[in-house]
């Protein structure tokens, strides 16, 4: 063993053990701690105990020392890292000593807390401030690494929760652009009668906050586009968004409205939900933004104008352009919202419940737009095979949610609210309709919607606890078979109209989109918020936040929440002039590194590339969360992590097993 | 009952920065007992921990090295565990060569309100050390083997 005689110091470092109160001392020799490391350790060339370090005494003990013994680093041996490491790094800062010199030994929650020995206690507490000492003689100092912050915000989907971030980021002063894969902006909720539980005309309430988003100085809206390539980092992402042509110039279209008359072909609308029609040159619904219309070319017979080109020949506004082509546009971000929402369960995927084969049998967004003034039945409820009146109207839930063994294992959420929204509605148009649900359970959790549940049923709505085991077209009717699981009788229902309440599953095109970003998908394909608690709205890469459907099933106040949510967690980004990161992070010794790439691929954030011309890895150290998984991996020692080099480690597991000398 | 053979065993134990070391803080914080024969070293996450760090432990007078991370799929850095997992499985292979107990090397997933769970991995380990040789005694060998080759 070195002694402290014949060993210049490497190092000038102070060692400040905490008596806190009783806690500490009760089951830890504090004052032997102190002595022995003195003794055993000649870097220390200062050591002490103190009743309470974090007191402001305590604290100018330290402070005091530092100047009068010249210390370069020094150890508080004290509580857990969690209570006082930033009191004492800035503690530190204020010395005139770089943040990264001040080492945490907790003697505290992991020694005396927990052992009731006072000389185990006391050995135990030795070894640990034993490996701090080792660990601080290595560390460097360190300064937080900084980086430019573009200003500008991406935000992928144009529903309510990408509009309500949109809207909040564009009111604070910041520039937004908004990518829409469709023609249109509004999402779902654009597709809705009215919202529950109040009813509202859900049109009334969007209409005005997409106008705000088409007239703000400060967002720039890309509609019948998606991003297809996104690399960089927080503060500085580079997107490339493919821009699928409209055929008719915005700026030059007055929504006249004649070439819709002229146009010839007739194909299912999907804003209607394929339940009315729409010409191949359409305006997708009267509010739509961008007020504009837009030209289907899958449809379209005058792509080749030599076929058909009766819009273009109309079209006063010359308006109509053929030939646009598709384009990239790359822009630069600071941060980037994903917001890209839902779509509905394939219900094609139950070949029992006869979705498809039998007409009458429609899912819940269909009968929304059968709900709706303005829809393609004029607001009337019928059935599509004849056009006639239903009389007897039955709803079923949780069809492919709650089902693990062949479906969805979890709940949509909105379902039991919005189909009790439906029955209500059914009934208010005709009283006399007979009117059923069947359910698994009644999750109607939100403010109001028990109630609104309850009203359901007092206008009449007979709830049936009870999934269909099959529903099936029987002449003019549809069947279903169902059990009632609360009386244990079999039931055979005649309906003239069957609504299926779907799966909320992700948006199409979520795990392409998630591949780009390089954010993480749970189970099902929702994306992954970095703590389910504490960051909903974070992703694990920093300045990528997620909001709204896309991370699981909502409904529009949560949605419009998280929208938020996101916005105000984009502007603690954009709001600085410089960011600043982490430094303890990866780097390599380009010397020793042989360029044997075992490193690369291991990195969950991509900070680890490689230098091909000079045949060595290179960290990113911005993108470098610092967790030492590649520096492990390295069979040269060419990878490091700063203050947790190899030699650091392996000093520290020397001075956790060393024995006393004394 | 088998013989105690090493009374006061001594084990390095690796533990992430964002759960296993939280579990220890929490086992202090409600003052559960558990044995001191664990020196703690904190490391940003269990992937730090390189496979020769468990043979250093060893060499050094370790009886048995603790690895604690987070739960699989909950890393704080994705799937920093997922290496550390693999990696000891080669550890574990590699020491067994060496005569090391497979008792002697542990590596357990232990979520920051699991505190309850480190004080049982903890006395069990333990209680399962005791029942070995000193493992210096048995490297001690080893190492004078090689001093004679140089």
């Amino acid at each position: 063993m070195p002694s402290p005689e014949n060993k210049k110091p490497k190092k000038r470092i102070g060692v400040f053990v905490c008596h806190c109160g009783k806690n500490i001392a009760e089951t830890v020799d504090v004052e032997r701690v102190a002595k022995t490391i003195k003794e055993e350790y000649p870097d220390v060339v200062f050591s002490t105990d103190n009743h309470y370090l974090c007191s402001e005494p305590g604290q100018k003990e330290i402070q005091d020392a530092i100047r009068g013994k010249n210390l370069e680093s020094f150890i508080c041996a004290c509580c857990s890292p969690s209570m006082h490491e930033a009191t004492f790094r800035s503690l530190a800062e204020k010395s005139g000593l770089n943040p990264y010199q001040v080492e945490i030994a907790n003697i505290r929650e992991q020694c005396s807390w927990v052992h009731s020995d006072i000389k185990e206690g006391t050995e135990k507490a030795i070894k640990i401030v034993g490996t701090k000492v080792e660990k601080v003689a290595e560390n460097e100092s360190l300064t937080p690494i900084s980086v430019d912050v573009n200003k500008d915000c991406l935000v992928i989907g144009g529903g309510i929760t990408g509009i309500q971030a949109a809207l909040d980021l564009a009111d604070a002063g910041y520039k937004v652009t908004i990518v829409e894969r469709a023609p249109y902006i509004g999402g779902h909720m654009a597709q809705l009668s009215v919202t529950f539980p109040t009813l509202d005309c859900s049109q009334c309430i969007l209409s005005p906050k997409t106008s705000a988003v088409a007239h703000h100085k400060n967002i720039e809206l890309i509609t019948t586009a998606e991003v297809v390539n996104v690399s960089g980092f927080v503060g500085n992402f580079s997107v490339d968004i493919k821009k699928t042509p409209r055929y008719v110039d915005s700026d030059l279209c007055n929504i006249c409205g004649e070439c819709e008359k002229a146009c010839p072909v007739i194909v299912p609308s999907e804003y209607d939900g394929g339940i009315g029609p729409r010409k191949a040159i359409y305006l997708p619904f009267a509010q739509a933004v961008p007020s504009t219309y837009v030209l289907d070319a899958d449809n379209c017979l005058g792509i080749h104008p030599l076929v058909c080109s009766k819009c273009k020949d109309v079209c006063e506004q010359n308006a109509i352009n053929y030939d646009m082509q598709p384009e990239i546009i790359t822009r630069t971000f600071g941060v980037i919202i994903v917001a890209t929402g839902y779509d509905l369960y394939n219900i094609n995927k139950i070949p029992e419940y006869a979705f498809g084969p039998d007409v009458d049998v429609i899912d819940g967004l269909q009968f929304e737009r059968m709900l709706y003034v303005g829809g393609p039945t004029n607001g009337k409820v019928l059935r599509p095979s004849d056009h006639k009146k239903p009389e007897t109207v039955v709803f079923v839930q949780c069809v492919g949610s709650r089902d693990p063994e062949h479906h969805m294992a979890y709940c949509s959420k909105i379902c039991c609210t919005y189909t009790g929204k439906h029955a209500m509605l059914m009934k208010k148009k005709d009283p006399n309709a007979e009117v059923y649900v069947f359910y698994i359970d009644i999750r109607a959790a939100g403010r109001g919607y028990e109630e609104f549940i309850q009203r359901a049923q007092e206008m009449g709505v007979v709830y049936i606890r009870g999934k269909p085991s099959k529903i099936f077209r029987d002449g003019d009717k549809t069947k279903l078979w169902v059990a009632n699981t609360l009386t244990g009788e079999r039931l055979e229902v005649e309906a003239d109209l069957v609504v299926l309440a779907p799966a909320i599953v992700p948006s199409k095109g979520t795990k392409e989109l998630a591949n780009v970003l390089k954010a993480s998908l749970d189970e099902y394909g929702f994306y992954k918020e970095s703590h389910m608690k504490l960051r909903p709205v974070e992703s694990y890469i920093q300045g990528i936040l997620i909001a709204g459907v896309a991370l699981s099933p909502k409904d529009i106040p949560e949605s419009v929440a998280q929208g938020s949510a996101a916005a105000s967690k984009a502007m603690t980004i954009l709001a600085k002039p410089k960011l600043e990161h982490e430094p303890i992070v990866a780097t390599v010794n380009s010397e020793v590194c042989v360029g044997c790439k075992v490193c690369q691929g291991l990195c969950p954030y991509d900070a680890l590339s490689f230098d091909n011309e000079n045949n060595v890895s290179v960290v990113n150290e911005v993108l470098c969360e610092g967790c030492g998984t590649c520096v492990s991996a390295c069979p040269t020692g060419a990878l490091s992590l700063k203050n947790y080099s190899t030699d650091q480690l392996e000093k520290m597991i020397k001075a956790a097993l060393r024995t006393e000398t004394t | 009952m088998p013989e105690i053979l090493n009374p006061k065993p001594k084990i390095v134990a690796f533990f992430c920065k964002w759960c296993s070391s939280k579990a220890a803080d929490i086992a202090g914080v409600s003052r559960m007992e558990y044995p001191p024969n664990f020196i703690p070293i904190m490391t940003p996450c269990s992937g730090r921990v390189e496979p020769e760090f468990i043979f250093d432990a060893f060499a050094e007078g370790a009886d048995g090295v603790l690895v604690a991370g987070c739960h699989l799929g909950e890393c704080h850095y994705v799937v920093g565990n997922y290496k550390t997992l693999k990696r000891m499985i080669l550890v574990k292979k590699l020491a067994k060569e060496m005569g090391i107990e497979e008792e002697r090397i542990r590596v357990e997933w232990i979520a920051t309100a699991e505190a309850k769970k480190l004080v049982t991995v903890t006395n069990d380990m333990v209680n399962k050390l005791k029942h070995l040789p000193p493992c210096s005694s048995k490297l001690k060998g080893v190492t004078q083997e090689e001093k004679t080759n140089d």
